[in-house]
């Protein structure tokens, strides 16, 4: 990929990105009281006396929660602290029960860890590592609803509490592609991991994105910070935005402001929230209501031992031990449902087939990605993909595979499948969607053809190979297209001789 | 047979308990006794809010059992004063702030509950410092808690019960109650205990769930009774503890059996006496209220040693950074959205509402402690003052931590002086602060501690001495606390003038 330059009026600029992603941690309870996190309560229906700060109520930290954090730390081959600490983040806002905000400042849960990014779908070895410097652990605000009065606001405190990962990247991304790529990986490893839904609309990760520009090779430019981005194109835009709002001030002689600013989806630009100047100071100190939390290895063992198979060494055994191509690889280890949904099948048509896996694995792969969603897709509506089951894959890819079914055959029957849940043997058998592979009955129409044409079995002989294809069709006709095309060429070769 | 009412109010925990337990008496006619007392008390103003039917409520439930012949609770039948910093559901808790003035929790305290499960019965809601800040009872919003006690010369200056727990050292001083419960964050329980010539302790740091008691500074807040004597406390102790999964700092560890555990004998224990305590110009009175402690321990058999707690003189400005921090993030919850006073000017925006809400609904005191911590944990100020106070925290833990390999439990007078008429210091704050010089270290040690009558002043006002012992050693310290009781003889009681 080339690299990305901002082309000003003075030269080059080049962008330098980091990037705060909130992760709303998947778990039942939220990370300081019992309360649930469900998506889509009445609002202040999932409030505890804790969420709420009512006199004398105490946090107890979720283990859950800390648990899904260390997976995830994990996952991105992170240092993980077996001593991290809560600090209070003091100010006042009416989304803000407690009067201050439960995170970790000062001994984060996570350390220092990093991640890979492919810069070309095309090119799965053009990779980029993206540093990151920590994950912490923290409470989400509840929400404000300005709407609903005509001069009050009212508060919901749903989602006050609910745990947040806090990511941090290095600032190590120089283009939005790079900054939409990294957001996009994270949240395939989040999804992976089963830590977080990655659910960008219901606000499940939203991107605080920091963004300056400099002349390649000087010294890192003031940085401003764009606040609770929440979709990888807005991440994207966002950049653009800032990094050319950055370079018209200052080859206009101006100095860029370390503020924060906030993105207008509808515009695509970004405004001043506050300056340093008026910046909160937040009196950090660590919470006395809770002790350090402290790990065992046990803990960081069972932590371990649940992760799953994570995209890139998916990525890698599908290419090596699989022998899928790499860009074959690198679609069906994308999205963590994509993967399942091939490995299930994959499973199922290998026992079928009483092959390896990876004898099997190119025709799934290619079922997978083009044959079926391509049926799916043209179904639409029509496509009841509860029947889309990895037994009904298997069975047709099985049929197909032993030679009862042709590929034609094949989508006919899936589609089938797709609308009525039958079983596709059945519907092989009673919709005459087979072809004849018995060499018994292809052998008989073969000696009819050839005796109907002892002519151009003798011109075959005398060297006009061409007249091949001659005897196949008529066979294929003989056999109503029923027959299975290489048990038609192989037996033609040897009567033909 | 029925005892008359006023043999009944004289009675302590244990008495009361095996009174019921015996037949001697009802629970019904003891809690009758005593809010008759509490109802002829008001002049004290040691109650914010009585709940006679309360009492009655829980007694008629104990006599009830007791006819039915089922067990019957640790604190069966006893009445007692529960101070307004614990949450009591449905009775008015505010912590005696304007802020919370009205507020009616929707759940019970755990310590509480706790001793409702023991039989225990509320006489009231025990008037305290504003937010448990002070040490005179003087910083209330509902008004100040008076001395049962006056001075010997004949005049009636009004006295202050200590703080922040004066309500309560009142109302068992005066007999309105034959326990109350406490809490102690630098000396609230100890040091109003010596005012008042009534026994208290404070346990180790994590005994008592902080659940449901509203918070002054977290790390240092714990819960604990104060009584008439070593037994009724041991008692009530037991039946407040217990390790709470709602608090993330609670001990997970079984509460011992502390009353049958009493021993008063102290041969082949080593009792400490701290150097350090031994300041320039203290009170005579004092001093020699030491001096008699010293030789009633040794006559129980102790041996003497001189210890050293080198950093004590740092404890108190350590103390009145970290309290003061917890405090101004503690109390940021209240602000006029959810709950308690809301002031809400014409036109006014969140920010205006915060700041009429806080102006109004907090008293000088809060405010003060509210700035101080806001300050200390500033950008700029926070590794001078908060870090540094930690650093200290932890010397004097390491203090008491070398201490104790040197001695069993530790003697020192709870505080530097006798009451003092209200009114005296609440212009000068640094000298208020210094009643809390002897208490403040064991608290910043997280350590059980414990103040018992010991003898009456020059002014006929009476001292305490306290008792500090080793993390999780209640019982060492009851002992000692025991010992001495025994030989200090001190059965001095208010003159009723109320």
């Amino acid at each position: 990929m080339s690299e990305y330059r901002i082309q000003g009026a003075t030269g080059e600029w080049e962008v330098v990105i980091g990037l705060e992603v909130h992760a709303q941690v998947t778990s039942n309870a939220k990370l300081f009281s019992g309360a649930s996190t469900a998506f889509g309560a009445e609002p202040n229906a999932q409030v505890s006396l804790v969420d709420a700060a009512m006199p004398g109520m105490l946090p107890v930290p979720n283990r859950e929660c800390i648990r899904q954090a260390v997976r995830t730390g994990m996952a991105i081959d992170a240092q993980i602290n077996k001593w991290s600490r809560f600090d209070r983040k003091n100010y006042f806002y009416a989304d803000l029960p407690q009067g201050y905000q439960i995170s970790q400042l000062y001994h984060p849960l996570v350390g220092e860890g990093h991640l890979e990014i492919q810069l070309d779908d095309k090119d799965p070895d053009n990779t980029k590592t993206i540093g990151i410097e920590r994950i912490h652990v923290e409470q989400d605000a509840g929400k404000l609803m300005h709407d609903q009065h005509p001069s009050m606001s009212y508060v919901d405190l749903n989602r006050c509490g609910v745990a947040l990962m806090e990511i941090v990247s290095r600032p190590d991304m120089r283009s939005p592609a790079e900054a939409g790529a990294y957001v996009r990986k994270l949240r395939t490893i989040l999804r992976y991991v089963g830590s977080c839904d990655g659910n960008m609309e219901e606000g499940s990760m939203r991107a605080d994105v920091n963004v300056s520009v400099r002349k390649p090779g000087e010294e890192f430019g003031t940085r401003t910070e764009t606040k609770n981005v929440n979709s990888v194109r807005f991440v994207m835009q966002t950049i653009e935005y800032e990094a050319n709002r950055q370079v018209d001030l200052i080859e206009a002689g101006e100095k860029v402001v370390q503020e924060t600013r906030l993105f207008d989806p509808d515009s695509g630009t970004t405004r001043s929230m506050r300056s340093k100047e008026d910046a909160h100071d937040y009196r950090y100190f660590p919470d006395p209501d809770l002790l350090p939390l402290e790990l065992d290895d046990a803990f960081l063992d069972d932590c371990r031992a649940s992760l799953p198979e994570l995209p890139d060494a998916k990525r890698n055994r599908y290419e090596n031990a699989l022998g899928l191509s790499a860009y074959n690889a690198t679609v069906l280890t994308a999205e963590v449902e994509m993967a399942a949904r091939f490995e299930a099948l994959l499973a199922e048509t290998a026992k079928r087939l009483g092959k390896p896996e990876a004898e099997v694995a190119t025709q799934v792969a290619n079922w997978s990605l083009s044959v079926a969603p391509g049926i799916i897709n043209a179904l639409g509506a029509e496509a009841d993909l509860a029947h889309n089951t990895p037994a009904a894959n298997a069975a047709i890819l099985e049929m197909q595979s032993a030679g009862t079914i042709s590929g034609g055959q094949a989508k006919e029957i899936y589609e089938i499948v797709l609308k009525t849940g039958r079983a596709p043997d059945e519907i092989a058998e009673t919709e005459g969607l087979k072809q004849e592979s018995d060499t018994g009955a292809i052998e008989e129409a073969i000696d009819g053809v050839l005796a109907a044409n002892q002519d151009k079995v003798d011109e075959y002989r005398g060297g006009k190979d061409k007249l091949f294809g001659f005897f196949v069709g008529q066979t294929m006709k003989a056999m109503q297209g029923k027959a299975n095309p290489q048990v038609v060429n192989q037996l033609l070769k040897d009567k033909l001789g | 047979m029925a005892k008359d009412a006023n043999t009944l109010t004289e009675l302590g925990v244990a008495a009361i308990r095996e009174g019921v337990a015996g037949g001697d008496f009802s629970a019904r006619e003891v809690a009758e006794a005593f809010n008759a007392n509490v109802a002829a008390a008001s002049e004290l103003n040691a109650f914010i809010v009585t709940t006679p039917e309360k009492a009655l409520e829980a007694a008629d439930a104990v006599d009830a059992d007791r006819a039915a012949g089922k067990p019957l609770g640790k604190m069966a039948g006893v009445p007692i004063g529960m101070k307004d910093l614990f949450a009591t559901r449905g009775v008015q808790t505010t912590a005696a702030s304007h802020i919370l003035e009205g507020f009616k929790p929707e759940y019970e305290s755990t310590v509480s509950a706790n001793l409702w499960k023991a039989g225990a019965g509320m006489l009231g809601k025990l008037n305290l410092d504003q937010f448990a800040m002070g040490s005179s009872n003087e910083t209330s919003h509902f008004g100040n808690v008076i001395s049962p006690w006056r001075r010997n010369d004949g005049g009636n200056a009004a006295l202050a019960p200590g703080g922040s727990s004066g309500g309560s050292s009142a109302a068992v001083a005066a007999r309105l109650a034959p326990a109350a419960t406490g809490t102690d964050t630098g000396g609230s329980i100890r040091q109003p205990a010596a005012f008042t010539g009534i026994t208290g302790i404070k346990p180790t740091y994590g005994r008592c769930s902080r659940w449901g008691v509203v918070a002054f500074a977290s790390s240092l807040d714990q819960a604990g009774p104060m009584a008439q004597d070593v037994r009724d406390c041991a008692i009530m102790l037991e039946a407040m503890a217990g390790f709470d999964p709602k608090d993330a700092t609670s001990l997970d560890m079984p509460v011992p059996e502390w009353e049958a555990g009493l021993n008063a004998d102290m041969k082949g224990k080593r009792v400490g006496i701290p150097r350090e305590y031994r300041m320039d110009g203290m009170d005579q009175d004092v001093v020699k209220c030491w001096e008699d402690g010293i030789a009633w321990i040794k006559d129980a058999g102790a041996e003497i040693v001189e210890i050293s707690l080198p950093h004590t003189k740092y404890a108190l400005p350590a103390y009145y950074i970290i309290a003061p921090a917890e405090a101004s993030s503690n109390l940021a919850r209240y602000d006029g959205v959810r709950y308690g006073l809301r002031d809400l000017p014409d036109g006014a925006g969140l920010q205006d509402m915060y700041a009429a809400t806080r102006a109004e609904g907090f008293g000088d005191e809060v405010k003060r402690r509210i700035l101080i911590g806001t300050y200390v944990l500033s950008a700029g100020f926070y590794d001078a003052y908060y870090t540094q106070a930690q650093k200290v925290r932890t010397l004097i833990s390491h203090d008491f931590k070398n201490a104790f390999t040197e001695c069993d439990v530790i003697l020192a007078p709870t505080t530097p002086t006798a009451s003092f008429p209200l009114g005296d210091k609440v212009d000068d704050p640094l000298a208020m602060y210094l009643n809390d010089v002897f208490s403040v270290p064991a608290s910043l040690a997280g350590l059980p501690a414990m103040s018992v009558p010991a003898g009456l002043n020059g002014d006929g006002l009476p001292m305490g001495l306290q008792l500090i012992g080793n993390a999780f050693d209640e019982q060492g310290v009851l002992n000692a606390g025991l010992a001495l009781e025994q030989r200090a003889g001190f059965t001095a009681k208010p003159d009723k003038w109320w």
